[in-house]
């Protein structure tokens, strides 16, 4: 093995570890340095890893009463400069959608990864799931606009939580990775670069003085305010009522229609810099497999089995699966046959891309508790072709 | 008429408050305006530099407090304050983190949060606007409603116990409890003055008059005869047996008042090696 710097935040070189694992390490690469968490099932690894690792590099564990307190506690962190975090799993990621609400209202970085099992409700704690995609968009009331990646390997659990961090920190908001208990304890070969490799966007700081700005006013193009800090001497006031670019709380319709349109521009009209994907053999494909996480996996391999039969297919895998890249569907819409969509639920990803298509869209759908096998996606491919 | 050389513009906590923002939102004879009135002076004289302090609250009258304080200031969501201020003193543990709330807020809703920020003791000042009914809303039932109250969800009577918050506070281990009402305003600032000083988690339970929400129904009369009521039933007694300080303000029971605990405990993350 080439030997190549490391640090104790970043510990460079080739591993073998699980993807909870593998996310923990991210985070620490990303800088992370306060976590608070609640053990759940199949997340746990990654506060266990955390508590070892965090006092390790200067940071804070704290294992919190409940998932509420966790976010919270997060959330209060992140006001100091500090960048933080929590995972959980389904019935956590349930406690925490009020406080994900304050998250997204008061601006507020931080990386909630969601480690989904098989639900609703207890479900099926130690096998996976993938149904928490419309939660994630959708799970606390109002309107808002997610971030949320959905790793595929481990490598990608380390990855995509750095790049959750810097996303949380760019656009001041929470941030999502939706890992599935598949990748999460699954133990792969993940590399991790050299520390001045791993890139990092920081938040903005405001440009004025204390008593000189207006906190909560979006001056830039990107609609992202910047951020002082608790303790800077900006008495900052920040609330989850509906607040004026002073921070301060105002009853009016047309306040809060300027504040919930700003939260919602700052992603949708950013969404080109965000989305990601992975797009497979689909240059001269007939039918694309639509895709995420652990379900890309069994999709990779039904897609090779396909090809080898002569059967021209490819795989179009949501790297983000918010913003969803609707735009990207509906240009390979022109030039395919049919879609299909590979996912541990009942058809949430699939209704999405009914909204970006007219071609037929062939589900194949799995309640949770099992990866989807290779030949079932064969065979809704042979259906689609 | 005075001399003009003694006419005073300002107000001596002006530059505390978000002059901005006033006038407040509570009602007339609410008892947050000398509280808060008391908070800012013991911010003031406390020796830590107003850029260190941080003020955050729940949800509900009290919760609006933060919002007219001009420091560093968190209004978040009901029943959360406590574990949003846990990040906050964890994060950066040179900044003095009260938490400013009510009874229903920090003892139904957030009740789980206070429970452990005390038996941790996190390095937090918690004040707690005892009104005995949720106000915000218009007067419903709480934890601290005494038994037999009417409200707008008892209107037969609480058929509840009241939780007796000193008590509890004291079995969990906090490092300084005390109550006082917004009547006993050089007290209350002085038991305010002494939780900065003190290093863990510190209580201060305020009884406040809410002649809208409560009083009203339970003929309490207004803001001024409640304070008049605390006049008259109030006995301080730093030593009380804390079992036998539950409040029942419909009847002539005493309601004691004091600086009822006072202890050193290491905080969270402290311990001792040997």
């Amino acid at each position: 093995m080439i030997q190549v710097a490391s640090t104790p935040a970043v510990l460079t070189g080739k591993h073998f570890m699980n993807g909870d694992i593998a996310c923990a390490e991210g985070a620490l690469a990303a800088g992370v340095q306060f976590f608070a968490g609640y053990p759940i099932t199949p997340s746990t690894e990654v506060a266990e890893h955390l508590a070892r690792r965090l006092p390790e590099v200067g940071g804070r564990f704290i294992q919190m009463e409940d998932e509420i307190a966790s976010m919270n506690c997060i959330l209060g962190a992140s006001w100091t400069g500090l960048r933080t975090m929590t995972a959980t799993s389904g019935p956590g990621f349930s406690l925490m959608q009020e406080n994900i609400g304050l998250g997204m209202f008061t601006e507020t970085p931080c990386v909630v990864v969601n480690v989904m099992r098989g639900g609703p409700s207890t479900g099926l704690p130690t096998l996976i799931g993938q149904a928490d995609v419309m939660q994630a968009k959708w799970g606390s009331h109002g309107d808002y606009e997610a971030i949320a990646y959905a790793p595929s390997t481990p490598q990608e659990m380390f990855d995509l939580t750095i790049k959750a961090f810097n996303m949380a920190d760019v656009y001041r908001q929470p941030v999502f990775v939706l890992g599935d208990e598949a990748v999460g304890h699954l133990t792969e070969r993940v590399i991790i670069p050299e520390a001045s490799a791993i890139p990092y966007m920081p938040r903005k700081k405001p440009p004025f003085a204390p008593g000189e700005g207006r906190i909560y006013e979006a001056v830039d193009d990107d609609l992202v305010p910047p951020m002082p800090l608790v303790g800077e001497g900006y008495r900052i006031h920040v609330t989850g009522l509906t607040h004026d670019v002073r921070g301060y709380p105002v009853t009016s319709a047309e306040v809060h229609d300027v504040l919930v349109r700003r939260l919602n521009d700052k992603i949708r009209l950013n969404a080109d810099k965000i989305m990601e994907w992975e797009s497979y053999l689909l240059d001269d494909a007939d039918v694309c497999v639509v895709t995420f996480g652990s379900s890309a996996r069994s999709t990779r391999h039904a897609v090779n089995v396909a090809r080898a039969q002569g059967l021209k297919v490819g795989m179009f895998r949501l790297v983000t699966v918010w913003p969803f890249p609707g735009a990207e569907i509906a240009r390979l819409s022109d030039r395919l046959k049919a879609f299909v969509v590979a996912e541990v639920n009942l058809g949430q990803v699939a209704t999405q891309v009914q909204r970006f298509t007219s071609r037929p869209v062939i589900g194949v759908h799995h309640g949770g508790g099992e990866i989807l096998r290779p030949e079932t996606i064969m065979a809704a491919i042979e259906e689609a072709t | 008429m005075a001399p003009a050389g003694n006419v005073v513009q300002v107000h001596p906590v002006d530059h505390l408050l978000r002059y901005d923002r006033l006038p407040h939102i509570w009602c007339p004879g609410c008892g947050l305006g000398p509280t808060m009135n008391c908070f800012v002076q013991a911010m003031a004289d406390s020796g830590i530099p107003l850029e260190k302090h941080v003020i955050v609250s729940g949800i509900g009258c009290t919760g609006r407090v933060p919002g007219y304080v001009n420091i560093d200031s968190f209004h978040t969501t009901h029943g959360r304050a406590i574990p949003f201020a846990t990040g906050i003193k964890l994060a950066n543990p040179e900044l003095q983190v009260t938490v400013f709330s009510g009874d229903g807020d920090l003892f139904s809703i957030g009740g789980n949060h206070i429970l452990h920020a005390a038996r941790r003791n996190i390095d937090l000042n918690i004040i707690c606007v005892n009104n005995f009914n949720y106000g915000m809303t218009g007067g419903q039932c709480g934890p601290t409603t005494p038994k037999g109250a009417k409200t707008s969800t008892t209107p037969k009577g609480n058929p509840e116990d009241a939780l007796n918050l000193v008590r509890l506070m004291a079995s969990l281990g906090a490092v300084y409890v005390a109550r006082w009402s917004a009547l006993h305003v050089r007290q209350l600032e002085k038991s305010m003055s002494r939780a900065f000083q003190k290093k863990g988690l510190t209580f201060i339970e305020v009884l406040a008059p809410c002649p809208i929400g409560f009083g009203r129904p339970n003929d309490l009369g207004e803001g001024l005869d409640e304070m008049h009521l605390y006049q008259e039933e109030c006995i301080v007694d730093d030593n009380a047996d804390l079992q036998d300080c539950s409040i029942d303000l419909r009847s002539h029971k005493p309601l004691v008042l004091g600086n009822f605990v006072d202890i050193e405990r290491a905080t969270y993350g402290e311990w001792d090696e040997a």
